[in-house]
């Protein structure tokens, strides 16, 4: 009786000769040194290629489902990446609002315009303030009528009941607020203002909106994250079920679990980096629409506000993390079927 | 090389199917495990291939204990044992070269390793030539000829058959012994569970007999 030694170069060497009788060629290409550490790595990469493009060739052959999937998944990428860029739009918004925090005198009515140009240069010697810019009647009221949707009833006034306004860009924003208060209640107790206002608040509650908002897109990103992972769960779970059959046998023939888990995991990965993409386009798709709207909202404001889109580490972050919630919500998936899974 | 220490398995649904079963397979030995239907043939065979665990006694393979087999361990157990199945357990939508290919590509093995071996072994089954057709193009017998190839491609030195023939002529089914005959001739232990007792009675081999989940011949 023959032992058969575990190691497996010599039992490679030795047994080749029960079915092939080629034990001479075996026993020389497991000697040739390096040789076969070479070719197990090589191998090793080999499968991993393999598992990589067949698994792209699967979700192919196979287009309604993968479709289906794909769309469900790339809707709820939008949706969250979505929010994200929403969100950094509207944090561009309120740092460019921060930035022109102003106060904005309205005179008395018997101030005429030469008396409130001079004393509009009297205000820009103020080591407080940084600008100072007038708006004589006239534009305000040209403004009002473009802009209010009135143009029409105001024309048939004789008199023009508006207002000089002087609008004051307070120097150093919005840090000193105290400064700001000071710089108020001196306007106010000039005699040419009948009205002195800070347009502040509403900064603030914007900011406590937005704050408010970024909390709640989190929240709803995290929602819709873990729906990605069910999806990419789910759709696991059906690949295994069509290939119940193949990971039996591969099992009863000695593959180890990260063996069978390989093409899944790939597969995991396939519909999320495509998903990932498809959420990109959809997103951008909606931004380049909305564009329009916002530039001409923008130009209103002085062209303050360009709309943001993707940058490139960022639309690469969505590619990834949208791969990577394909191949954990697989992975997760996997660790509760395989275990049920029987062999026959 | 297989030795059963009094093994015992239960399911909790038909009570006990083996019990106090031992025996010892010797290298370089064929065979067979014959009894009744539902003697347990098949049950025996799957804490082998440890797709099942006995609940009593101990299984050693080559000095290693199956029933206390971690997890981990039990593919690269498996991968000393081929196995052939009386429905062939064929990939129908692969060739019968990436069928006969699996075990190797589990195993890690290179491209042309692979094909060498594949075809040594389908040549060994007197399969060559048909490496590109898809199962369902050959006939039962082929069908487990190439189960036979896909079992004996990683040269494993013990070969487990769980009626090999069950769906073969008389003449296939002595064809296919011859086969395994042959693997025995070269040192490999050979176990086939079959209930054909005219072909087992032609081979002059050991007959391991089940009846009720008891070993009354062995
Ligand atoms: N998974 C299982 N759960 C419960 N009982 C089982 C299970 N598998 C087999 N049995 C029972 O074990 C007994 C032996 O079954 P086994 O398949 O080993 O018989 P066998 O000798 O192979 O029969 P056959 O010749 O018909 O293939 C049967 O009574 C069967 O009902
Ligand atoms: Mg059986």
């Amino acid at each position: 009786m023959k032992r058969i030694p575990k190691r497996s170069q010599t039992r490679e060497g030795r047994n080749s000769s029960r079915y092939t009788g080629v034990a001479r060629a075996d026993f020389k290409r497991t000697l040739k040194p390096g040789g076969l550490i070479v070719d197990k790595l090589k191998a090793y990469r080999d499968l991993h290629a393999h598992a990589l493009f067949s698994s792209l060739g699967r979700l192919v052959a196979s287009p309604f489902n993968s479709i289906m999937t794909i769309a469900v998944l790339a809707i709820a990428i939008a949706l969250a990446s979505g929010f994200y860029l929403i969100m950094k739009n509207f944090n561009q918004l309120a740092g460019n609002l921060e930035t022109t925090a102003q106060i904005s005198l309205f005179l008395e009515d018997g101030v005429s315009e030469t008396e409130a140009k001079h004393y509009a240069e009297a205000i820009g010697r103020n080591p407080d303030v940084r600008e100072v810019k007038l708006i004589s009647r006239e534009q305000a009221m040209a403004e009002f009528k473009t802009h209010s949707g009135f143009g029409n009833a105001i024309s048939v006034l004789k008199t023009n009941p508006l207002p000089v306004v002087l609008q004051v860009l307070p120097r150093g924003g919005l840090e000193d607020k105290q400064k700001l208060e000071r710089l108020l209640q001196t306007f106010r107790t000039e005699p040419y203002v009948d009205i002195a206002q800070l347009d502040l608040q509403w900064v603030e509650r914007l900011h406590s909106i937005l704050a408010v908002s970024q909390h709640a897109a989190a929240l709803m990103n995290t929602l819709l994250a873990c729906a990605v992972l069910f999806i990419a769960g789910n759709t696991i779970r059906l690949e295994l079920h069509n290939r119940r059959e193949e990971v039996i046998i591969a099992r009863l023939v000695g593959a180890t679990r990260s063996f069978i888990q390989r093409p899944f995991l790939y597969t995991g990965f396939w519909i999320g980096f495509i998903s990932g993409i498809v959420a990109w386009f959809i997103v951008t798709v909606m931004m380049l629409i909305l564009r329009q709207s916002v530039e001409k909202l923008s130009s209103l404001y002085n062209d303050f506000f360009h709309l943001l889109f993707f940058d490139f580490s960022e639309t690469l972050l969505l590619i990834l993390t949208a791969s990577a919630l394909g191949v954990v919500g697989s992975w997760v998936s996997l660790q509760f079927l395989l275990q049920e899974a029987k062999l026959e | 090389m297989l030795k059963f220490e009094n093994v015992t398995k239960r399911y909790a649904e038909t009570g006990d199917v083996l019990r106090n079963v031992s025996f010892h397979l010797h290298h370089g030995e064929l065979a067979f495990l014959t009894g009744h239907s539902g003697a347990g043939k098949s049950t025996l065979l799957k804490l082998i291939a440890v797709i099942e665990r006995c609940n009593r006694g101990a299984i050693w393979l080559d000095g290693e204990n199956l029933s206390a087999a971690k997890e981990s361990q039990i593919p690269y157990l498996r991968r000393k044992m081929g196995f052939i199945y009386q429905d062939y357990k064929l990939l129908k939508d692969r060739t019968v070269f990436d069928n006969v290919a699996l075990p190797l590509v589990i195993a890690g093995y290179g491209h042309q390793e692979i094909s060498r071996r594949v075809r040594a072994a389908l040549e060994k089954v007197g399969l060559s030539g048909k490496e590109k057709k898809y199962p369902m193009a050959l006939s039962g017998g082929e069908q487990q000829r190439v189960g036979i190839a896909r079992a004996v491609v990683n040269k494993p030195p013990l070969i487990i058959a769980d009626e090999p023939t069950g769906n073969l002529d008389p003449e296939l089914a002595s064809e296919i012994m011859r086969l395994f005959e042959s693997f025995q001739q070269v040192g490999v232990t050979v176990l086939i569970a079959s209930h054909d007792i005219s072909l087992i009675s032609k081979m002059n081999h050991r007959v391991l007999k089940l009846d009720h989940g008891q070993l009354i011949l062995g």
